[in-house]
C-alpha cells in the first residue's frame, strides 16, 4: 500500500516533469536548441495565475487560461526577438542567450514581484481519495495532475499526427530545408512550437505550485533543469520519449526519497541518468542518427 | 624589435601577448593598491577573480579547443575547494609555513579534481553534444548532493569520513575539530589565498594550457575538434586525447577552487551548482571560444561588472542579462548589426530633406 501510494505521488510529480519536457523537446526537435528559459516561463506562469486567483479572485479556470496566454504571448517574444535573429549562429551562442533571457526572467521578477516566497493556493481543493478502508490516500492535486497529463498527451500526440500544423512540425524537425521546398513556412512552425511549448508551462506552472505551494522568481529553475534532463532521458526530440522520460524521473525521485534518501534524491536521479545514457547514449526512445564520413 | 617579433611564429606570439596581458594588469593593480586607489569592496573581489580567471581558461579547454559542452564545471571546482580545504586544515600542524600550505592545498585539490574528471571522463567521453552536456551537468549537480552529505573530521588518529550522518557520529577525539560538516559546509577556513597566489596561479594555468594546446598532443586535440572522424582515419587515438584535455581541464578547476575557498571564511557546497558553472561558460563564450587571452579578460569584466552595475542596486542583474543578450546578438547576428546603420538610413533623408529645406530659405 505504500509502495502503491509512492507510485502514485511519484507518477503525479513526473506528469509534471513531462508536461514541462514536452517544451524542451518540442523546441529542441525543431529548432534544436537547448531553451534554459523554459523553466523560468513556468515560474511566470504560475505567478499570472497566482495574481488573478488571489487578487482579482477569478475562477481557477479563468486563471489557468490567463496564464497560458501570457505564457504564449511571452515564450513567442522570447522567440522573435532573442533567438530568431540567431537561427544560422553557432549552437553555443544560442545556449548563451537562452541563459541570459533565463536570468532576464528571473531577476525581472524579482523586480516585479520581490522575492519573497508566496503561498500559492491550492487550485483543486485539499480533499482526497481514500481507498481500501483508508489505507491509500490520493490527494485530488494527484488526481488532477495525472488526468491532465494524460489529456495533454492524447491531444499531443494526436495533434502532431493528424493535423496540418503538426505534420508541419515533423516536416520540419526532420529537415528543415525540405520542408521550405514543400511550401511550409519554417519561421511560423518554430513560432507555433515555441507558443504550444510555453502554453503547456503555464499548465505545469499551475500544477506545479498547487502540487509544491510555493512561489518565488526561482521556483522554476529546479524543475526546469529535471525536465530537461527527463527529455533527454527519454531521447530529446522524441514526443513521447518526453512523456515517459518525465514520469520514470518523478516516479525516482519519488522511490529515491522514500526509500534511500531525502537529501541524495537528485543525486539518485541523476545518476540514473548518467547509468541510462552509458547504456543507451541516445535516451530511451531517441533516434540514432547514423554518422557520415 | 618589430623584424624580430615578426620571425616568431603566431602561437609564440599570442603566448607572448596573453602573458604580458596578465604581467600587466598584475603590476597595474599592485601600483593602484599601493596608491590606495582601490576601495575594499574590489579589493574583495581580486582572489575571486583569480579563481574564475583559471576556471575560465580551464574550461576554454574543454570547450574551446577539446569542442566539448561541459556544463558541469563547478562541480570540479567543488570537488578541489572542498579536498583542498581538508588538506589545508589538517595540514595545518605539518606544514606551518602558509605559502607552503596553500601550494600543497591546491594540489592535492587539483589531484583530487583530476581523479574525478578521469572517473567522469572515461564513460562520459563516449556521448557527443547535447548529451555529453547533460551528463556533465548531472555530475555536478550529484557532487553538491554528495557533499552536502558528507561530514569529515580530524583528530590525532587521522580523518574521519562520515556520509549522511551528524558530525557526532565521527566518534573523533575530544581534540579533535570536525571540517566539513555536511549542508553547513565548511566554517573558520584560514585566510591562505592572497591576490599574488591567485596570480601564480594563472600564470602556472597559462604555462600548462598554452603549451598543451602548442604540443603534439594539442594539435591531436584540436584535430579531434575540427573533425573527429578525419583525425581518428589519420591514427589518432581519440579517448586517450579526449581524455587528457579533461582531465587537465578538471585539475586546473580543482586547484582554482582550492584557491576561491581559501578566501573565505565558509564555504557551502551549494555555491558550487548549476549557476556557477553556467557563469563560467559565459565567460568562455564571451570571451570567444579557443581564445585564451578573451577568456581572462571576459572573466575579469563581468566580475566586475555587477559591482560597478551597484549603482543601479536592484536593477544590476536585469542590466547584466541584457548585456548578456545584446552582446550575444551583436556578435552573431548579421540583422542585427545592421540595425544601427538602417535606422541611421532612415533618419538621415528626413535630416537631409531638412537641412535642403534650411539652405532654400
Amino acid at each position: 500500500m505504500v509502495f502503491l501510494s509512492h507510485l502514485i505521488s511519484g507518477v503525479s510529480l513526473g506528469g509534471i516533469y513531462a508536461i514541462i519536457a514536452l517544451g524542451y523537446t518540442m523546441v529542441y526537435g525543431i529548432a534544436k536548441m537547448l531553451n534554459f528559459a523554459h523553466g523560468d516561463v513556468i515560474m511566470v506562469g504560475g505567478y499570472a495565475c497566482f495574481f488573478m486567483v488571489t487578487y482579482y479572485d477569478l475562477p481557477v479556470a479563468v486563471g489557468v487560461l490567463v496564464a497560458m496566454a501570457v505564457c504564449t504571448l511571452l515564450g513567442v517574444s522570447i522567440e522573435r526577438l532573442a533567438y530568431k535573429p540567431l537561427r544560422r549562429a553557432p549552437a553555443l551562442a544560442v545556449l548563451i542567450t537562452a541563459i541570459g533571457v533565463s536570468y532576464f526572467l528571473q531577476n525581472a521578477a524579482q523586480l516585479l514581484w520581490t522575492s519573497n516566497p508566496r503561498v500559492f493556493p491550492s487550485v483543486v481543493g485539499n480533499t482526497s481519495l481514500n481507498l481500501f478502508g483508508g489505507q491509500l490516500s490520493i490527494s485530488s492535486t494527484a488526481i488532477v495532475t495525472i488526468s491532465i497529463c494524460v489529456v495533454i498527451m492524447v491531444a499531443l500526440t494526436w495533434f502532431t499526427s493528424k493535423t496540418k500544423t503538426g505534420k508541419a512540425m515533423r516536416a520540419c524537425s526532420e529537415d528543415k530545408a525540405a520542408a521550405q521546398l514543400m511550401g511550409i513556412s519554417v519561421n511560423t512552425t518554430i513560432s507555433m512550437t515555441f507558443a504550444i511549448g510555453s502554453a503547456l508551462a503555464a499548465i505545469a506552472g499551475v500544477l506545479l505550485c498547487s502540487a509544491y505551494p510555493t512561489l518565488s522568481p526561482t521556483t522554476g529553475a529546479m524543475p526546469g533543469i529535471k525536465a530537461f534532463t527527463a527529455a533527454v532521458f527519454g531521447g530529446i526530440g522524441s514526443i513521447p520519449g518526453a512523456m515517459i522520460g518525465g514520469i520514470l524521473l518523478g516516479i525516482i525521485e519519488i522511490f529515491g526519497k522514500a526509500y534511500i534518501s531525502t537529501q541524495l534524491s537528485d543525486a539518485i536521479v541523476f545518476f540514473v541518468l548518467i547509468v541510462v545514457l552509458l547504456v543507451k547514449p541516445d535516451g530511451l526512445l531517441g533516434k540514432r542518427v547514423q554518422e557520415k564520413v | 624589435m618589430r623584424n624580430q617579433m615578426r620571425k616568431l611564429q603566431k602561437p609564440t606570439r599570442t603566448a607572448i601577448f596573453t602573458y604580458a596581458l596578465v604581467i600587466a594588469a598584475f603590476v597595474i593593480v599592485q601600483i593602484l593598491v599601493a596608491g590606495g586607489n582601490v576601495n575594499s569592496t574590489l579589493a574583495g573581489q581580486f582572489v575571486p577573480i583569480c579563481a574564475y580567471v583559471v576556471m575560465a581558461i580551464s574550461l576554454n579547454l574543454t570547450v574551446g579547443i577539446l569542442g566539448e559542452l561541459s556544463l558541469g564545471h563547478a562541480g570540479f571546482m567543488s570537488v578541489g575547494a572542498f579536498s583542498g580545504v581538508v588538506a589545508g586544515m589538517s595540514l595545518g600542524g605539518a606544514i606551518p609555513s602558509e605559502p607552503l600550505r596553500l601550494t600543497v592545498s591546491m594540489i592535492i585539490g587539483a589531484a583530487c579534481a583530476g581523479v574525478a574528471g578521469f572517473l567522469i571522463g572515461i564513460p562520459v567521453l563516449r556521448l557527443n553534444g547535447d548529451y555529453l552536456a547533460i551528463v556533465t551537468l548531472a555530475f555536478g549537480e550529484i557532487i553538491k548532493n554528495v557533499i552536502n552529505c558528507l561530514t569529515v573530521g580530524v583528530d590525532s588518529g587521522g580523518l574521519h569520513f562520515g556520509f549522511l550522518s551528524t558530525a557526532d557520529a565521527l566518534n573523533l577525539e575530544p581534540s579533535g575539530t570536525v571540517i566539513i560538516n555536511g549542508p553547513m559546509g565548511i566554517s573558520g577556513i584560514p585566510k591562505l589565498a592572497s591576490f599574488t597566489a591567485g596570480f601564480i596561479l594563472i600564470l602556472v594555468t597559462l604555462f600548462i594550457v598554452m603549451n598543451l594546446v602548442n604540443s603534439r598532443s594539442g594539435r591531436a586535440i584540436l584535430a579531434l575538434r575540427e573533425n573527429r572522424i578525419a583525425a581518428v582515419s589519420v591514427g589518432i587515438f581519440a579517448t586517450k586525447y579526449k581524455l587528457m584535455a579533461f582531465v587537465v581541464s578538471a585539475a586546473l578547476a580543482g586547484a582554482a577552487g582550492t584557491l576561491y575557498a581559501m578566501n573565505f571564511s565558509t564555504i557551502v557546497a551549494t555555491k558550487f551548482g548549476f549557476n556557477t558553472s553556467i557563469l563560467i561558460l559565459v565567460f568562455v563564450v564571451l570571451g570567444g571560444l579557443g581564445n585564451i587571452a578573451g577568456s581572462i579578460i571576459a572573466a575579469t569584466l563581468l566580475t566586475v561588472l555587477p559591482e560597478m552595475l551597484r549603482g543601479f542596486s536592484d536593477f544590476r542583474m536585469l542590466i547584466y542579462a541584457i548585456v548578456l543578450i545584446l552582446v550575444m546578438l551583436a556578435t552573431n547576428s548579421a540583422r542585427f548589426r545592421a540595425l544601427p546603420g538602417q535606422l541611421a538610413s532612415k533618419l538621415r533623408p528626413a535630416r537631409t530633406s531638412a537641412k535642403e529645406g534650411a539652405t532654400g530659405e
